[in-house]
């Protein structure tokens, strides 16, 4: 597109309905870049009201209409945030709960994955259709019978309801993604371990599983923003203070500190910062599992 | 292949069968969680529907009376409602607006990749902060929602104290998070090859004649796809009407999942909520189907081959 847009506006002096088609061109750019903006300004508004709340003392957050500089520039309230309630231990439970999920999900969605791709046998079909229709109960449905299974196998307060259960199969998406990547590898590479004398496992495991690093750093991304950001299962099933995660202080926090809403705003930024931190890192992974799941075009 | 082991004797001889094996064993840890989280916890509910437990005192069997009581419950049909208004303006609206910004998105502009950050940070929120932030925009003295009011000349409203506000104000919020819809497609867009453009365009088509004979059919299975998850995704919507008006104001922001919620932990009705569960999953379903039937059919399948 680029390079047709060089042709046309080199062309422009001599073609005069060439030159109408540059400056439509123009005019819709510029009106696209119009519309964008004005919509990215209404996008980024709460961010920024977020942020300069967060820094302002009390009393000039109760002022109408509001100022968007904040003077005194207060980074204190940070500090009085987090330090309130014990958000360190509240960061470390959950950075606990994130790695017990990522090992559970990464070995057991690609391991799943591994036998719907690759491996053709009677029933499979049957099989992933039922991952494919567990995509479409929602959570909510089995909340209850499973909060009685979990309260009788003695979890409330523990974290086991919030990282055992990924060890079997580790959610229907996941597994539906790693079925799509593995199919995408040559078969070739499996057949030239088979002739070294790989057993399927060793296949999966030291061929095709190193092969599949964009789908494993996909998976691990979308796994830590679901635990990162877990607020039902928190809620049901961790009881006691020193087992909360940030989500569930954070609300807790907010319960208490009803009106304090500098300190609620510092505690919002700070727990949105790593996830926006996330997104500038591991960008591309982002959009690449969409485009790993079959969903482009 | 490679020497026998003693404990090959054990295993199936022909190669078929030793496969067969193989692929059992590969997909045996979704097998295990089907049966222990799906099939076990649908045959407890199942139980549960039929009988009255608070979880301390002994259950007792009480045949169809949750369902009686459900259906002369007002609150469960006003959850029903709200939340059927809720997915009805909210993801309509969120499919028309990511649709639109991403045909916007998918020009080749310089710095567009800001622009594009800027429309999907918000879905990637936490519900939670999500939640507080809102709380706090939608303050009625202060909250930015009302500074912009005001820029307007408009008068300031009292969101959440409101009834009639409540829910418009909790549709806002689900719509700052379009985002995550939005790259889906965009990943589309940018899947349609640019000769079906460039032929059109030879074609004499113009841009609305474009749109509306390539880039619609090329990205409605994306389309497609992201209604049912819409659907499924708003009749769940919980964290960001438990924490910003906890179903208040008169209900007004009651939605069915918070209902159900309500009856479960905080009154300890397992058995009715194990009722309103299962009210959920045929409602999700049948929407579902629905729109698999109505609009499925319109969705233009590219490798039909």
């Amino acid at each position: 597109m680029a390079q047709k847009q060089r042709v046309a506006s080199s062309g422009a002096g001599f073609r005069p309905p060439l030159h109408r088609v540059v400056w439509e061109r123009r005019l819709w750019r510029f009106l696209i870049v119009a519309i964008l903006s004005i919509g990215a300004v209404v996008m980024a508004l709460p961010f920024v009201w977020l942020v300069v709340s967060s820094f302002k003392p009390l009393e000039k957050i109760f002022i109408f209409p509001p100022e968007w500089i904040p003077d005194p520039f207060r980074p204190e309230n940070y500090v009085e945030a987090l330090v309130y309630k014990p958000f360190g231990l509240y960061l470390w439970n959950t950075l606990r709960i994130v790695v017990l999920n990522l090992a559970a999900i990464l070995l057991s969605a690609s391991f799943c994955g591994y036998g719907f791709a690759r491996i053709r046998f009677p029933g499979r079909d049957f099989w992933f259709a039922l991952v494919l229709a567990t995509l479409m109960i929602p959570y909510f449905v089995l909340m209850v019978p499973q909060f009685i299974m979990f309260t009788r196998f003695g979890w409330i307060d523990t974290f086991h309801p919030l990282t055992i259960p990924f060890f079997f199969g580790g959610g229907a998406f996941n597994i539906f993604l790693f079925r799509q990547f593995f199919r995408s590898l040559p078969e070739e590479l499996a057949d030239a371990g088979r002739i070294d004398g790989c057993t399927e496992y060793g296949i999966y495991w030291r061929i095709m599983l190193p092969l599949s690093k964009p789908a494993l750093a996909t998976v691990a991304i979308f796994t830590f923003l679901a635990a990162w950001n877990d607020y039902i299962g928190p809620l049901l099933y961790l009881r006691s203070d020193y087992n909360f995660t940030v989500a569930i202080g954070l609300a807790t926090f907010r319960s208490v500190m009803s009106t304090q809403w500098h300190l609620l705003m510092a505690a919002s930024s700070a727990m949105i910062l790593p996830v926006i931190l996330l997104f500038f890192f591991a960008q591309r992974y982002f959009v690449d599992g969409l485009v790993l799941s079959g969903l482009k075009g | 292949m490679m020497g026998t082991h003693g404990f090959e004797r054990f295993l199936p001889r022909t190669l078929a069968g030793r496969r067969t094996l193989t692929g059992y064993i590969f997909i045996s840890p979704f097998i295990l969680g089907f049966l222990l989280w799906f099939l076990v916890p649908a045959g407890v509910a199942l139980w549960l529907t039929v009988h009255d437990w608070n979880l301390i005192a002994p259950p007792k069997y009480v045949g169809a009376k949750h369902l009686v009581s459900m259906w002369e419950d007002d609150r469960f049909w006003t959850s029903l409602s709200v939340t059927t208004t809720y997915t009805l303006v909210s993801v309509p609206v969120g499919l028309v607006l990511g649709f639109g910004l991403a045909l916007l998105l998918n020009t080749k502009i310089r710095g567009i990749s800001v622009f594009r950050t800027i429309y999907y940070l918000p879905s990637i929120v936490p519900a939670v902060a999500n939640a507080v932030l809102w709380a706090w925009i939608f303050n009625t003295e202060y909250g930015l929602a009302n500074v912009a009011l005001r820029a307007l000349g408009l008068p300031k409203i009292a969101w959440l104290q409101q009834p009639e506000w409540a829910l418009p104000a909790l549709i806002l919020v689900a719509l700052w998070g379009f985002g995550s819809g939005m790259v889906i497609y965009l990943a589309g867009l940018q899947g349609i090859p640019d000769v079906f453009y460039e032929a059109a365009e030879i074609d004499g088509a113009g841009r609305l004649a474009r749109l509306r004979h390539i880039t619609i059919p090329l990205v409605s299975p994306v389309i497609f796809f992201n209604l049912i998850i819409g659907i499924i995704g708003s009749f769940q919507v919980f964290t960001i009407a438990r924490l910003v008006t906890n179903g208040g104001p008169q209900n007004a922001t009651l939605v069915y999942v918070l209902y159900m919620y309500q009856n479960a932990f905080q009154n300890l009705k397992m058995g009715y909520a194990a009722a309103l569960a299962w009210v959920l999953f045929l409602v999700v379903v049948g929407l579902t189907l629905f729109v698999f039937k109505y609009v499925g059919s319109r969705v233009h399948y590219e490798d039909a081959h």
